[in-house]
């Protein structure tokens, strides 16, 4: 695989790539990235509403390691509250943050536009549509069952399909992006029409929309891993090809790369992990436009570094807001999407009086 | 500000109403009726004053023989209002001067906002009595809630509880700024939602798994029924749910959210549905 995303390249691509920077050492980077996500992790384990020690945590943990001889101290609902609630909650925000940040970056790439975010050609409006759907339709099922996520997964990933087969030309990205806003508006219109006419269900869709970590649960993490896991593998392989994407359609086809074809499977890859986040955790904005902004901003403009890292700081960053959306105004939740935002669009606002010029 | 803003219009449209019926001549007494609030529409027929009801929004699914139209009291249109020549609207919201509109078009308009509090529904049911003409059965009605709700609640022996009451499967919650609220305290029960900044003046607040299994309530009240298919099952299925001390001794109150939902006669249900559950928890 390593091997076969990397033969595209030419020598005389591989030697261009190499004009976008990387700021100081990869590996430190990565390294700082690393301790970042797992300060998240851990700070997201060991605070929330409810008060429960972090020896007593730690003691718990450890007596699953045989031979130890450890015994945890927690009781049953402390214990079913850290490694039930908690900690998947905390993984789902990890991954969910990793995958956002990282699909907005590529699509900055593939598009070569710095203000493009992964719901760009409708994952979200058609995901959006499949739970509006589910969640007036079938109720019953859409709360107790995998049938939400799968629906909203369905939609989203429909959505692209419907862009893609609107939007394809052999004239670079505008034709596509402007089939995106296309779908994007029509499938909001059936989508506020439905929830319309089902205003009982209003609050549950208005809710699903806002995007939360509330209800996760291992299940969750489950279901979104294998997604995140190849669409992750996918684009970061490409990392270096995105490189030479930012160069042109036509000198990096100059170049040898099958530019056309690269774009396809970085958006299906993309789009495939957006897709699943935004089918366990609902629409959670600002994360895909901001994370690789800042990764630009601090460490360098080259994919070799920017996939990487907005990997690491996007689920780092995602975790930690939803341990304010759980602690600011506690016992009671904030929406995720809200802290998101609140602390999201000022950054982005910084960005763009601070680093003007600074692409993907 | 949106408080001030509703209870001003409902001054406004109380207003309308009652100058409109102490007009000096003979008293005649609206018989085109259109209740886009279904609240109102269960307290009409409750008072009798059905029979004058010519429409009522397509929410409004109690009792069964009101005559259910398309009219909708959440995107209400003026026109469509109007082309049923009604003599009294009933609303409970007034979306973009809604209420004006139809008060240019000749129209009475009576806003009976969302209620708070048991009192303030009491007095919704009065003011309906009052302008229908049915202000004894009203009144007669209100007595029987009042004496029947404090018979259930007389009832069950008084004990400390807590209990937690979902509005939805993301775990909202009502809290004491609530008539749901106010029956809890009726039964002395505290309410864990109302831990959360911002319950005394929000009906409801967002909770946490995490804090509901902490706090391991005695009590699980559940209105999401109809719009999420929860129920004791899916409820004690979740993680963790099962070290709650309700979940454990099955003092799981289901609720249909209509009920929950609205401010009308069916409260008593509500009521009855908490003290059942209640006598649960004492076994």
């Amino acid at each position: 695989m390593a091997k076969a995303a990397e033969l595209p390249l030419t020598d005389a691509a591989r030697a261009d790539a190499r004009r976008l920077r990387v700021h100081g050492s990869s590996w430190l980077w990565v390294g700082g990235g690393v301790a970042f996500a797992l300060a998240a992790l851990l700070t997201g384990i060991v605070v929330g509403p409810a008060p429960i020690g972090i020896g007593a945590i730690v003691e718990s943990a450890a007596s699953n390691i045989p031979f130890l001889g450890l015994h945890s101290h927690l009781s049953a609902s402390d214990s079913a509250i850290v490694w039930q609630l908690r900690l998947p909650r905390v993984v789902l925000g990890l991954l969910v943050g990793a995958m956002l940040s990282c699909a907005g970056a590529t699509y900055q790439g593939v598009f070569r536009n710095p203000l493009v975010d992964p719901y760009l050609l409708g994952v979200a409006a058609g995901a959006g549509l499949g739970a509006t759907l589910m969640i007036a339709y079938a109720p019953g099922q859409a709360f107790n069952g995998d049938l939400l996520p799968l629906a909203a997964f369905a939609g989203g990933c429909g959505a692209v399909v419907i862009t893609y087969a609107i939007g394809r030309s052999s004239r670079g990205t505008a034709t596509l992006v402007l089939a995106g806003v296309t779908v994007t508006a029509f499938l909001t219109a059936i989508q506020t029409f439905v929830q319309q006419q089902h205003t009982d269900t209003l609050q549950a869709v208005y809710s699903w929309i806002l995007g939360s970590l509330d209800t996760a649960g291992w299940h969750d993490v489950l279901l979104l891993l294998p997604y995140a896991g190849v669409s992750a593998v996918v684009l970061l392989l490409h990392r270096r090809v995105l490189d030479v994407m930012t160069l042109g359609d036509e000198e990096a086809t100059a170049l040898g790369l099958n530019v056309g074809r690269i774009r396809v499977l970085l958006v299906a890859a993309a789009t495939l992990g957006t897709a699943g986040a935004v089918a366990v955790s609902g629409l959670i904005g600002f994360l895909g436009i901001i994370v690789p902004h800042f990764v630009r901003l601090v460490a360098g403009s080259s994919y070799r570094i920017v996939l990487p890292l907005s990997i690491l700081v996007g689920g780092g960053f995602l975790a930690f807001t939803d341990v304010l959306a759980r602690t600011i105004l506690s016992p009671a939740e904030l929406p995720i999407g809200v802290v998101t935002a609140f602390f999201g669009a000022p950054f982005f606002a910084v960005v763009l009086r601070t680093a003007r010029g600074v692409g993907p | 500000m949106k408080h001030l803003f509703v209870s001003l219009l409902a001054a406004l449209a109380v207003g309308i109403a009652a100058s409109a019926v102490s007009a000096p001549a003979a008293v005649k007494y609206p018989h085109r009726i259109i209740s886009l609030s279904p609240t109102a529409t269960e307290d009409l027929f409750a008072i009798g004053a059905g029979k004058q009801v010519i429409a009522v929004d397509n929410q409004s699914d109690y009792p069964k023989s009101a005559p259910k139209t398309s009219l909708s009291g959440f995107t209400p249109n003026v026109e469509a209002v109007v082309a049923y020549h009604p003599d009294l609207v009933v609303i409970s919201y007034s979306p973009k001067g809604f209420a004006g509109a139809l008060a240019k078009a000749h129209v009475r308009v009576l806003l009976q906002p969302f209620a708070v509090t048991f009192k303030d529904a009491y007095a919704q049911m009065l003011q309906l009595g009052k302008v229908t003409g049915h202000l004894k059965e009203a009144t007669a009605l209100v007595a029987r809630m009042k004496a029947r709700i404090a018979k259930l609640v007389a009832a069950v022996p008084r004990k400390a509880l807590t209990v937690y009451d979902e509005l939805s499967p993301d775990y909202y919650s009502a809290t004491g700024a609530s008539i749901i609220g106010e029956i809890f305290k009726l039964f002395g029960l505290e309410n864990i939602a109302d831990a959360a900044p911002g319950a005394g003046s929000s009906g409801a607040v967002q909770l946490s798994a995490e804090y509901i299994v902490s706090e391991s309530p005695d009590l699980i009240v559940l209105a999401d029924t109809r719009c999420c298919g929860t129920s004791r099952a899916t409820v004690s299925a979740r993680p963790g749910w099962n070290t709650i001390s309700a979940v454990k001794k099955g003092a799981i109150a289901v609720i249909d959210d209509s009920i929950a939902s609205r401010w009308g006669p069916r409260l008593v249900n509500f009521v009855n549905a908490v003290a059942s559950a209640l006598r649960t928890t004492q076994k």
